[in-house]
């Protein structure tokens, strides 16, 4: 989808991204990194906007430097901001946008009406957009981005000024972007975690630099973890740490309670510990009933991707 | 890359109930806003598009057309229409009586040529571009939807193109079609089609002129000033201020009889300098004091002007999109 070789742009006095190597496949990637990290600067530029001070980046086999407007035929973009005139409808503004991309005017109505029904605006698609909510502003720049059905959308921060449930909105219709449209996505965002759950494949820049690229299956199904709750009983009244001396006789990798451990209610009963394999639960299980403790739940959870990169990055990017 | 055209619904490792699953999220997406009976619309899947993408001439066009409509508030709300039609009015309205007081007078020609018409008429022509020209170049910038057109084929220079054609053609609409009134009226009172055609072309001429430079600067003007408002009073103060003061100037040099002084001011302001064009090459009168017309060096330097104009401010306009990027 996209090749990414030794990229850097330097403004005068910064440098926005530094030697990036990164090549990024079909599906849903995440672009995750600190504001000013330089994730605008690197969509500009695949958009063949904006020429890289050094190397080179292709994007659906083409070259940006040289072949830009071929890649924006092909390719959505939304922008981290506002653009939306306040006056127009979102038809009329999604049409003109059809159109602006080549599409004949009979297509722009159909394939408008199509898209913003599959973003989730209905009779409001008619009324002036200044009355929108920022969710509703949010699915209008999405459609747009759509509307002329690209191979390739690039979305800056599309979660950007919305609620919690409008932001599970967003990246719910961002995973069918692709689950159902056949798009695929690059998606930026400054919060670590917010893409984990939408992205197949997460990239972390930092500083213009590339902190990491990997799947997001990789790392957090290899990471799987199994969270276990039991009861305290009369022999064992913190049947808790009991159970944790118990695994780690067993040889169990268990999971230190984190420096938030005190914090979530309950989280003093929580037993955590890598499920490396199906055993670990007959472990589990035995070492309880071993001691008498009833287990009141046993769950598997996913790594935070946040976690995961807590200790590379210290932080600093979440 | 034909791989990643087949919708994969089965790639997402980490389906989270309620959130990746297809058909869940439109209802919960428009939860308050739909209807129960929109169900069914829901579950028509996407489909792709395989039609033509008839590229960047083609959007250019359809910038074009939509900007010449939007001049008049075509295709925009109700109150969007009413300032360019009633000033549209007003500029057709005395054309039609110019032809009626020659009609009454059986005078053999009409009281007012074409091109001093347009003239004459300047002050409601520069309310209307101080309108028009915000609403083409000014709007696009305040909202920021000049980046959702640049990530399209499109070209900055396309956009401006698109624009700036659309402004000028607007301009040439609202100063030739009372100029047609006028002719059309002339021949109807039979005031002689050979001298009548040949004025009105040369009219049209300088309509033509007229809406470049006029277009060029305001538009110039309105991309500088997003801001609402600002744009408007700015191009009526440019339109005006430097016409009046050339006017005044010109005014002192007649009574001073310094009439070759006369000529040379006349350059100083657009509306002048068309005055000038006219009379000496479209065969219309000088609106200069004293009918003052241009020697052969002055219509020389008029012309050159005229286009330096033309170059200066289209080139300013494209260099005021080279930085307003994404
Ligand atoms: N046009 C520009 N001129 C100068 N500096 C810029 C320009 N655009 C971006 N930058 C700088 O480049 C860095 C990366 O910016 P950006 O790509 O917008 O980051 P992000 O989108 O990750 O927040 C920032 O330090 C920013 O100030
Ligand atoms: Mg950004």
């Amino acid at each position: 989808m996209i090749a990414i070789e030794s990229l850097s742009k330097r403004f005068p006095r910064v440098t926005a991204l530094d030697r990036l190597t990164v090549g990024i496949e079909p599906g849903v990637t995440g672009l995750v990194g600190a504001n000013g990290a330089g994730k605008s600067t690197l969509i500009k530029i695949l958009l063949g906007l904006s020429p890289a001070t050094e190397g080179s980046a292709t994007v659906l086999g083409m070259d940006v430097a040289t072949q830009g407007g071929a890649i924006r035929e092909r390719v959505g973009y939304m922008p981290e901001h506002d653009c939306l005139p306040p006056d127009v409808s979102a038809t009329e503004f999604v049409v003109h946008m059809a159109r602006m991309s080549g599409l004949p005017a009979t297509a722009a109505r159909e394939r408008t009406a199509d898209t913003l029904r599959h973003v989730g605006l209905y009779e409001e698609r008619y009324r002036p957009m200044g009355g929108y909510s920022t969710g509703m502003k949010q699915r209008v720049k999405l459609a747009q981005a759509l509307v002329h059905d690209p191979r390739l959308v690039l979305l800056d921060e599309p979660t950007n000024g919305l609620d919690p449930v409008g932001r599970d909105e967003m990246l719910g219709l961002i995973r069918r972007v692709h689950s159902d449209f056949g798009i695929s996505v690059l998606v930026t965002s400054h919060l670590l975690g917010e893409l984990e759950r939408t992205s197949d494949h997460i990239v972390v820049i930092d500083g213009g630099k590339l902190l990491r690229s990997s799947s997001t299956a990789d790392f957090t199904q290899r990471t799987a973890v199994l969270a276990v709750e039991v009861t305290d009983t009369d022999t064992h009244p913190d049947g808790a740490a009991a159970l944790r001396e118990a695994l780690r006789q067993a040889g169990v990798a268990l999971h230190e309670p984190g420096p938030d451990g005190g914090r979530a209610p309950g989280a003093g009963h929580l037993v955590t510990l890598d499920a490396a394999d199906e055993s670990v639960y007959d472990t589990v299980r035995d070492a309880a009933a071993g001691l008498g403790l009833g287990l009141v739940r046993m769950e598997q959870r996913r790594h935070q991707i946040s976690e995961v990169f807590t200790e590379r990055s210290a932080g600093d990017v979440a | 890359m034909s791989p990643d055209r087949t919708p994969a619904h089965t790639t997402s490792p980490h389906a989270v109930p309620g959130q990746a699953a297809p058909g869940q999220w439109e209802q919960s997406g428009s939860a308050g806003a739909a209807g129960r009976g929109q169900d069914v619309i829901h579950n028509i899947g996407y489909r792709g598009y395989e039609g033509p993408r008839l590229g960047r001439g083609y959007a250019r066009r359809a910038l074009f057309t939509q900007a010449l409509r939007g001049a008049y508030g075509l295709g925009r709300s109700a109150k969007s229409k009413v300032l360019p039609m009633l000033l549209f009015a007003t500029m057709c309205v005395p054309a039609a009586l110019v032809v009626a007081i020659a009609v009454f007078a059986k005078s053999k020609d009409l009281q007012v040529t074409y091109s001093e018409y347009v003239l004459l008429m300047q002050p409601i022509i520069g309310i209307y571009l101080a309108a028009a020209a915000p609403q083409a170049f000014s709007l696009d910038l305040r909202f920021r939807t000049t980046p959702l057109y640049f990530s399209r084929p499109l070209t900055r220079g396309d956009y401006v193109a698109a624009k700036y054609a659309a402004l000028t053609a607007a301009l040439f609409v609202f100063t030739a079609v009372p100029l047609l009134i006028m002719y059309v009226g002339a021949l109807l009172a039979k005031l002689g089609v050979a001298h009548q055609t040949e004025k009105f072309a040369q009219g049209l001429v300088f309509c033509a002129l007229f809406a470049l430079l006029h277009a060029a600067i305001a538009a110039w003007i309105a991309a500088l000033t997003p801001r609402r408002g600002f744009g408007v009073a700015a191009i009526i103060v440019a339109i005006t201020v430097p016409y009046f003061l050339v006017s005044a100037l010109q005014g002192i040099a007649a009574t001073t009889d310094k009439n070759t002084a006369i000529g040379w001011l006349g350059v100083g302001s657009p509306g002048t300098l068309l005055d000038g064009v006219q009379s000496k090459f479209l065969g219309g009168p000088s609106g200069f004091p004293a009918a003052q017309t241009l020697d052969a060096a002055q219509g020389a330097v008029y012309l050159v002007v005229l286009v330096a104009l033309l170059a200066c401010f289209t080139t300013l306009l494209l260099r005021r999109y080279r930085k307003a990027g994404l």
